[in-house]
């Protein structure tokens, strides 16, 4: 079996993906019946069962097989490899809606307000409309509101994300170095702080459900804020809970100094979610 | 298509007694990049008919002017999944397909990089046409509003809105994760000795395309997000009253929609830069020019989205710049064109059915590539815009090329993949009556749009009805002529004249010095390349 390690690892068939697929049709099935007022909906909490427990189920495999040590450096590099594209495309996705942000903060709204060769749209059309940022629109989609400021809680959100960045890293040199405690320790300081971000930011957004009037349904300002924030606060918690999953795998002693794919691909994603951030509190919420 | 692959008489491995698994399940649960291969394949050829139908629907209508069979709503939906279902069900996935068996094989791999991730890049797409096909049968019946899917139209589609918006961002989750797995393999799988630029290029063309999906498939996810929370969730994101815009969607659509269709085009260029050198029995000409052109292009396809929208309104620097990008795609794609045409100079030529398909897609893409040229100049597609001139554009890209591309490279490989040669008599025949009938389908449409007949419209003045009646005949001479395909493949599936380990006395490559049919698992050791 010695020579066999050296091979690159290829599992012989798998159960998992298809349970994956049926989970995501599932989910996807009951999700759009319940958008079309349709009874099903609670069959989408099925959906989101299956695909957890694919997950679960999946991931444990490849936990095993790891640990068991069969997978050799290209198959590590494989899944570096991997992980770097995996990231790439969510910052694609993340792309297309700060698109949508400078698309209407740069032309849509300037233009509803009759600039460029836009005078007689805004004349014949939107008559009194101002070109103005934050703004729901002509028409005053959602009602007025209060924009919300920067200076509050998002600033302390963004020394709490960033802080938690710095912790991340500290408990990677702690790894490298084979401090196991200073490793646990800081491994649990970073999704702590990760899971009070989305706290303080669930908090936040009971503020302005209630208080601002600042809604989904608020113009294009409140679709660009909470649609930025949400899908990052969603990639927040994910985050967090991969997070929480190595911090158990290193009390059970997962991981040496030189072997820690799994570490340093959740510490990748959690800094992608760190510069998103960064990227959303100066342009959604700062300028 | 259980015959395929399951030989394994050769290469006996003292690590390995792993064949595939028995029984009906192992197509469900294999990891093995052959037999996913395969299952690509043929869900694609499948999906051919399925969207075949829906166009013969249309050409159906079409055949003579006035309402005949159809309702124009139902036409509209015929129009919208016909499309869908060739770019995301069909096309695609034929691809995906070769490149899942070509690849390992052309790199010297055991398999592909990630081989559970590849079983479900595959599986999830029988769940996402399921939930796609499943609109046509829905209250309001499935989305009429064409694959482009604008604003606010798309917003009257009834209750297939969400499944077709769901359907769409399981086809991207699909894409992106065999996109993954392409990339890792070909950046990490590689014997020792291939280089970069020893890589055949259909190695090439797919790491690039490969890159393009991972780009810009999460633009349309994202896009049509916002599509489905302006339906139901009450944002603005593609209305003027809140602060948004449609024209917003068009960007988003063509940020993703141009760079797709290089994505459907590149690895057929990757399968003819296979097929002319060995029916020329010459190296490519102009290898590393190959590899440049293919990259510019996929650089370009970023910058000119645009030119899909001229007519929407957009400053005139916009206008201008979008025109001039768009037209230096002409030249990475006129570097391609020499190269093939420079290959076969001098020559030893044959002309089996992949070369005839090859030559076909050379002179009927390039058609294509004119039309996209005049297309492209800005005050002249004012006129063009919307007209049947489009549809006859981008159907010699597509089908001439993408498909004829695809056909090329599975009559190139049967014989490795079967063990068999198919039917040349056979094979020159369905060449024919492919090349002649898309011709007829298809060019007349030319002369349809520059005379005025808008595209996506059930019913046209009394003027266009003779070329209509051609186009009509060619599509379902086309479409028929596919069935001689399907026999010819299973044809060759069943048996016939052995193939050899170098099928083509002129193919170069690693793939021919496995054996025919390759067995379970090649690789196992690395090859060295020299």
């Amino acid at each position: 079996m010695a020579h066999a390690q050296n091979k690159y690892y290829i599992p012989h068939g798998t159960k998992w993906p298809i349970l994956g697929s049926i989970g995501l049709f599932t989910l996807f099935f009951g999700f759009s019946n319940y958008l079309n007022g349709g009874s099903a909906g609670p069959v989408a909490f099925a959906g989101v069962a299956i695909v957890i427990l694919m997950m679960f189920l999946w991931f444990r495999e490849v936990i095993h097989e790891s640990v068991s040590g069969i997978y050799n450096e290209q198959v590590d590099k494989s899944f570096r490899i991997g992980m770097m594209w995996f990231i790439f495309s969510e910052v694609m996705f993340f792309g297309v809606f700060f698109g949508a942000l400078f698309y209407a903060r740069q032309l849509s709204v300037p233009w509803l307000g009759g600039e460029g060769n836009n005078f007689f749209t805004n004349q014949l059309l939107w008559q009194g409309f101002e070109s103005v940022w934050p703004t729901n629109g002509p028409k005053h989609v959602g009602g007025e509101f209060e924009p919300m400021g920067a200076w509050g809680l998002p600033a302390l959100n963004t020394i709490i994300l960033l802080s938690s960045g710095v912790t991340v890293t500290i408990a990677h040199h702690a790894l490298k170095a084979n401090k196991r405690g200073t490793l646990a320790l800081f491994l649990a300081l970073t999704f702590l702080l990760g899971f009070l971000f989305v706290g303080l930011q669930a908090y936040e957004y009971g503020h302005a459900y209630s208080e601002l009037n600042l809604k989904l349904s608020t113009g294009i300002y409140g679709s660009t804020f909470f649609m930025l924030t949400g899908f990052h606060g969603m990639h927040v918690t994910i985050g967090g809970i991969m997070l929480t999953v190595i911090w158990l795998r290193c009390l059970k002693g997962h991981f040496t100094p030189t072997d820690h794919f799994a570490f340093e691909g959740v510490a990748w994603y959690w800094h992608f979610v760190d510069v998103v951030w960064l990227g959303l509190f100066i342009f959604v919420y700062w300028l | 298509m259980s015959n395929i692959s399951t030989h394994s008489h050769e290469q006996h491995d003292e690590h390995h007694d792993h064949g595939p698994a028995k029984g009906l399940l192992r197509w469900v649960f294999t990891t093995n990049h052959k037999d996913i291969g395969t299952l690509y394949l043929v869900f694609s050829l499948i999906m051919l008919f399925v969207g075949g139908t829906f166009s013969l629907v249309i050409r159906a209508e079409l055949f003579q002017p006035g309402l005949q069979f159809v309702h124009p709503d139902f036409f509209n939906q015929m129009t919208t999944m016909h499309a869908l279902i060739m770019v995301f069900g069909m096309i695609m996935p034929a691809f995906v397909g070769f490149a899942n068996w070509m690849i390992p094989m052309m790199i010297g791999a055991p398999d592909m990089a990630l081989p559970r991730l590849n079983n479900w890049s595959f599986w999830i797409l029988p769940f996402a046409g399921t939930l796609l096909l499943s609109t046509l049968f829905m209250d309001g019946g499935a989305p009429a509003s064409g694959w482009t899917l604008y604003p606010p139209l798309v917003l009257q589609t009834g209750n297939a809105l969400p499944f077709a918006i769901f359907a769409v961002h399981l086809l991207g989750i699909s894409s992106i994760l065999g996109a993954i797995n392409i990339i890792v393999t070909i950046l990490n799988m590689r014997a020792p000795g291939m280089t970069l630029l020893k890589m055949p290029l259909f190695v090439w063309t797919w790491l690039i395309t490969a890159y393009l999906l991972i780009a810009v498939m999460p633009v349309l996810a994202g896009g049509v997000t916002m599509l489905l929370t302006d339906a139901f969730f009450g944002t603005s994101f593609f209305q003027a009253a809140g602060g948004g815009d449609p024209v917003l969607f068009q960007h988003i659509f063509w940020f993703f929609g141009h760079p797709e269709v290089y994505i459907i085009i590149l690895p057929a260029f990757g399968i003819i830069s296979q097929v002319i050198p060995t029916f020329a029995r010459k190296p490519l000409f102009g290898y590393s020019s190959m590899v440049y052109a293919t990259a510019g292009i996929a650089f370009l396809s970023f910058i000119v989205w645009a030119h899909h929208m001229f007519t929407v309104g957009m400053p005139l620097a916009g206008q201008l710049f979008f025109m001039l990008s768009t037209m230096l795609i002409a030249i990475p794609t006129g570097v391609k064109i020499f190269n093939w045409t420079a290959t076969m100079w001098r020559g030893s030529l044959s002309f089996e059915t992949p070369m005839l398909f090859a030559l076909a897609f050379l002179f009927l893409f390039t058609i294509g590539g004119f039309s996209g040229l005049m297309l492209a100049i800005a005050p002249a597609d004012f006129q063009y815009h919307d007209s049947y001139f489009v549809v006859a554009h981008f159907h010699y890209v597509l089908v001439p090329g993408g498909l004829f591309g695809a056909i090329a490279g599975a009559y190139y490989w049967l014989p490795k993949w079967t063990g068999h040669m198919y039917d040349e008599k056979l094979g020159k025949i369905h060449f024919w009556l492919s090349a002649i009938f898309v011709n007829l389908l298809f060019f007349p449409q030319h002369f349809l749009g520059l005379a005025g007949m808008p595209r996506r419209i059930p019913d046209y003045a009394v003027q266009f009805a003779d070329f209509n009646m051609l186009s009509s005949i060619g599509a379902f001479g086309f479409g028929f002529s596919q069935l001689l395909f399907v026999y010819i493949v299973i044809k060759c599936v069943r048996g016939g004249e052995k193939a050899g380990a170098k099928a083509w006395d002129g193919a170069e490559g690693l793939e021919w010095t496995l054996p025919s049919p390759p067995p379970y698992h090649t690789f196992e050791e690395a090859p060295v390349v020299k």
